[in-house]
């Protein structure tokens, strides 16, 4: 079937898209946007998070044909056209947060909408908010980091 | 606190941006964060098909027959392959010894074993092919015991029979007593390394009838070996480039599609790409060995360590991987970080029907540690004596001899690192009545009631390096040209970027060696020589002393052309891409210099080569390169009506020689403390008669944010004089201590025994 998605602000037309496929299958094999990642695909690790009309889901856990009409907004949507990097994505990098990076684009997602709701959450808030993403390298530890700097930079 | 200086004399000159001891943004970072960097299931060709695999529902198995028929003739399948495809000669692998069958061979030993391919033009299809395909299986009962396994009447998993490996030490008094003597028996359950990237990879045809294959592993060079001879090519043919990995802690050190991938595309004559899903990744790799351990401690009244016997059972599952160097680990580090004078482990590798097992970060150590730290502990209640003091009266150090008869010939900070936790601040006695910060957490289980804190200790310690003989090496090339009239400086190697941040270790040693800021590291690939598996804590040390061997020809060189220019003959240095004087003043230029030519170097480092333990008696002067400690101070609370457990801090102190790069360092304790962590408490892979019961996230449980405490790490740099800047290996010792840490706390706030990790609800509340 054909699938008509908004991704990161341009209409995509997908083609010979079969029903079980997932978005997250759809935006990595067929538009090219490898950055939400393929962990899991049982909605467990948050490694797959991207924005579903501006609220945070598992592209693993959503079908492509029920994305069709629907904007969604990847990790490579983050940064500003010219390339800059979003403040959450900065941060990551600043406080040493990324290791293998596999959970990375999930995580700094997640963040992004966390900041966009509690631009100053303290540490529960933030425990909580990323407790539907996995990490198997950091320990969390410069994630809390990464996440505190990013609330005080401006966004 | 500990009167030895926590930081020794180094032997670096100068203090370079980026340098050595710096923690520079990593080379990969932006494309990490941009959702950017090519892992191997990123990749893509234009007509490439996706491969899936058949794989056995049962434990034991005799095949009767494999019908590929109905498989072959759906539309979109392009191959179907069995062991019968398998050009050879061999058609077998394994990492020491090659004994597990690319696809099965008449039988299946264990429940997921690879049985027959397929590619297809969409993962659907090729999952409906593999649905088609009709196994013909005669079940059989199935070795799941791996004590029992020993037994000569015992059914053989393998014709030579159940033993991959058995090793033993034997110091000292044959026959020890001791005034206090304490027994116990242990049990570890199955670790999943549970790395986020899944196996995958993608096998490209070449026109010389070879292959390409770009793949997320821990060791280009031993894959190699092992695809070759399976596909009918000499090595050459086979050529691996590393593609972006998504963690390994050693579950990528063993093959998984490489050859299957290979087959398909050499077959198809079009690239062929595999990508396991979770629950498939379950299976396609191996996981940590469970064991069940029996141990006897004896000490003098004032607590001194008169004798220790162990006797360990590592279950190897249906092949050999890597068993034999873990059961290596389990005798000569069994007895713990601990000087004693009498020494008796027993210690077997057995083959069995479970999963296979293999490495996992800190192998036998870990299981070993479990048992010589919950020893320690029980000694102290017997003596009466503080289990810190209790460890500290028989602290390993430099000078004392190891149970196998090694001299440790550098800095054991057993006394310092532990001190070190000791003495860090305790968190608040009050957990508070948020549920939030309370075991049960968001289950809102508890406002308080029947919460108990304990605290816990635990030392651990890995050797660094492959041992027991082993001819490690790595190899290093490193050329230094001129790029937009800037020096630049190429480093190639095949060490693998796990995640651990081994390329900018690679970028930091030549800014350091070379006085240039830009340095290149291009994808690790088969073109350059071996440099041993991203494994063993041992890449910093290898591989960063080949690259920094080869950037010291490369320098010499430089230094030369600049006395034959200048007529200057002593005190060169190279700093900010000059040649200087002895003064700092400017020489000349290197992109001057360079003019003439780039100059490239490749130098192969190999430290002291250690040598195999005796059968009989354990005995070795030098069975391993280098020793790394850890230790760690565990705070817990433990709703006691529950079974539930919040860890509430997790302090480690560990001596890593020489904090080459502090950020990315204190970021591995950190990481492994929390996968020690989750194998204290809820990490297990659940097998029952030989099958896995718990093949996904949501069932196989790693620790979240809300589960993971704050986690204070101090850092001590006691040089070790034999290794490159006096590094030590840091990635497995905090998965060492971190566990008996946690169990220790757990037995401190509740009085149980705990004698089986992961601890279970059940276990605390009897």
């Amino acid at each position: 079937m054909r699938v008509t998605i908004e991704i990161n602000g341009t209409e995509r037309v997908l083609d010979d898209v079969w029903e079980g496929e997932s978005l997250l299958y759809a935006l990595r094999e067929r538009a090219g946007l490898p950055g939400a990642k393929n962990a899991c695909e049982q909605g467990e690790c948050g490694s797959c998070t991207v924005y579903l009309d501006g609220r945070p889901v598992c592209a693993c856990l959503v079908a492509a044909g029920q994305a069709a009409g629907h904007a969604v907004r990847t990790v490579e949507g983050l940064s500003t056209v010219d390339g800059e990097l979003d403040r959450v994505q900065r941060a990551f990098l600043a406080a040493g947060a990324v290791q293998c990076g596999f959970c990375t684009p999930g995580l700094i997602v997640a963040t992004h909408d966390l900041l966009a709701r509690v631009p100053s959450p303290d540490d529960a808030q933030i425990r909580e908010a990323l407790s539907g993403n996995l990490c198997r390298c950091t320990g969390y530890e410069k994630i809390l980091d990464a996440v505190r700097l990013a609330a005080g930079s401006p966004a | 606190m500990s009167t030895v200086p926590a930081r020794t004399a180094q032997d670096l000159t100068a203090d370079v941006a980026g340098g050595i001891g710096h923690s520079p943004q990593r080379p990969d970072g932006v494309l990490k964060v941009r959702g950017e960097f090519a892992y191997s299931s990123d990749l893509w060709a234009d007509d490439m098909l996706w491969g899936a695999t058949l794989r056995s529902p049962h434990p034991s198995a005799r095949i009767r027959g494999v019908d590929t028929s109905a498989a072959l003739a759906l539309p979109g399948v392009y191959a179907v392959l069995t062991h019968a495809d398998i050009p050879g000669p061999s058609k077998h692998f394994g990492l020491v010894v090659s004994d597990q069958p690319v696809l099965a061979i008449d039988e299946v030993r264990y429940q997921g074993e690879a049985v027959a391919v397929v590619a297809a033009d969409h993962p659907e299809t090729a999952r409906r092919a593999v649905a088609a395909i009709r196994v013909d299986y005669a079940v059989r009962e199935p070795v799941t015991d791996a004590a029992a396994a020993r037994a000569d009447d015992a059914p053989r998993v393998h014709p030579d029979g159940n033993i991959v490996r058995y090793a033993r030490i034997r110091r000292g008094d044959p026959a020890p007593t001791a005034d206090v003597v304490v027994r116990g028996e242990y049990a570890i359950g199955m670790q999943d390394q549970a790395f986020l990237g899944p196996e995958s990879g993608l096998a490209v045809p070449a026109a010389d009838g070879g292959v390409d294959l770009y793949v997320a592993t821990q060791w280009l060079h031993a894959d190699q070996r092992q695809i070759a001879p399976c596909l009918g090519l000499p090595q050459d043919k086979v050529r691996l480039t590393l593609a972006g990995v998504g963690g390994a802690f050693g579950a990528r050190e063993d093959l998984s599609m490489q050859i299957h991938a290979c087959l398909l595309a050499l077959r198809t004559g079009r690239p062929v790409k595999f990508v396991y899903s979770r629950e498939e990744s379950f299976f396609g790799h191996v996981h940590r060995h469970p064991a069940t351990l029996s141990y006897e401690t004896g000490a003098t009244r004032d607590g001194k360590l008169v004798y220790v016997k162990g006797s360990v059972v590592l279950d190897g599952g249906a092949y050999a991987s890597s068993t034999p160097a873990v059961v290596g680990n389990a005798t000569s580090l069994g007895a713990g970080p601990y000087e004693v004078p009498n020494v008796h482990m027993d210690v077997w590798g057995m083959y069995t029907n479970n999963p296979p097992c293999g490495a996992m970060r800190g192998f036998g150590s870990v299981q070993a540690a479990f048992g010589y730290e919950s020893q320690l502990d029980r000694l102290a209640a017997a003596l009466g004596l503080d289990p810190v003091e209790l460890r500290l009266r028989n602290a390993l150090h430099q000078g004392s001899t190891m149970p196998t008869g090694q001299v440790v010939d550098s800095a054991a900070a057993v006394r310092e690192i532990l001190t070190a936790v000791r003495d860090m601040p305790v968190p608040p006695t009050d957990p508070g009545t948020d549920p939030l910060g309370l075991p049960g957490g968001a289950g809102n289980t508890t406002h308080g009631e029947g919460v108990r804190r304990g605290i816990g200790y635990a030392v651990g310690f890995k050797n660094v390096g492959f041992s027991e003989g082993f001819d490690d090496h790595s190899t290093a090339r490193v050329r230094l040209g001129v790029v937009g009239g800037e020096p630049v400086a190429v480093v190639r190697t095949a060490a693998v970027e796990v995640g651990q941040g081994h390329v900018t270790v690679q970028q930091q040693i030549a800014r350091t060696e070379l006085g240039v800021d830009r340095v290149v590291i291009p994808p690790a690939d088969t073109s350059m020589g071996n440099a041993g598996s991203s494994s063993a804590s041992r890449q910093t040390y290898l591989t960063g002393g080949a690259v920094r061997a080869a950037c010291r020809a490369v320098r010499d060189r430089v230094l030369d052309r600049a006395r034959a220019r200048t007529g200057v003959r002593d005190g060169l240095d190279l700093a900010g891409g000059n040649v200087v004087d002895a003064g700092g003043a400017v020489l000349v230029p290197l992109a001057e210099l360079l003019a003439d030519g780039e100059i490239d170097e490749t130098a192969v480092y190999r430290p002291r080569r250690t040598a195999p333990m005796d059968p009989d008696t354990g005995r070795q002067d030098f069975a391993h390169l280098q020793f790394a400690f850890c230790a760690h101070r565990a705070v817990v609370d433990v709703d006691t009506e529950l079974g539930l457990v919040r860890v509430v801090e997790l302090a480690a102190a560990q001596d890593v020689g020489k904090a080459v790069n502090p950020g990315a360092l204190v970021g591995q304790i950190h990481g492994g403390s929390v996968q020690g962590m989750g194998l204290a408490l809820m990490e297990e892979i659940q097998v029952e008669g030989g099958i896995v019961r718990n093949p996904s996230f949501t069932d196989y449980l790693i620790p979240t944010i809300l589960d993971t405490p704050p986690m204070p790490v101090e850092v001590l740099e006691l040089a070790d004089p034999h290794a490159p800047y006096g590094l030590r290996g840091v990635a497995e010792p905090p998965t060492i201590s971190a566990a008996p840490a946690v169990v220790a706390a757990i037995r401190a706030a509740t009085g149980r025994p705990l004698t089986r990790i992961p601890v279970r609800p059940q276990d605390i509340t009897g």
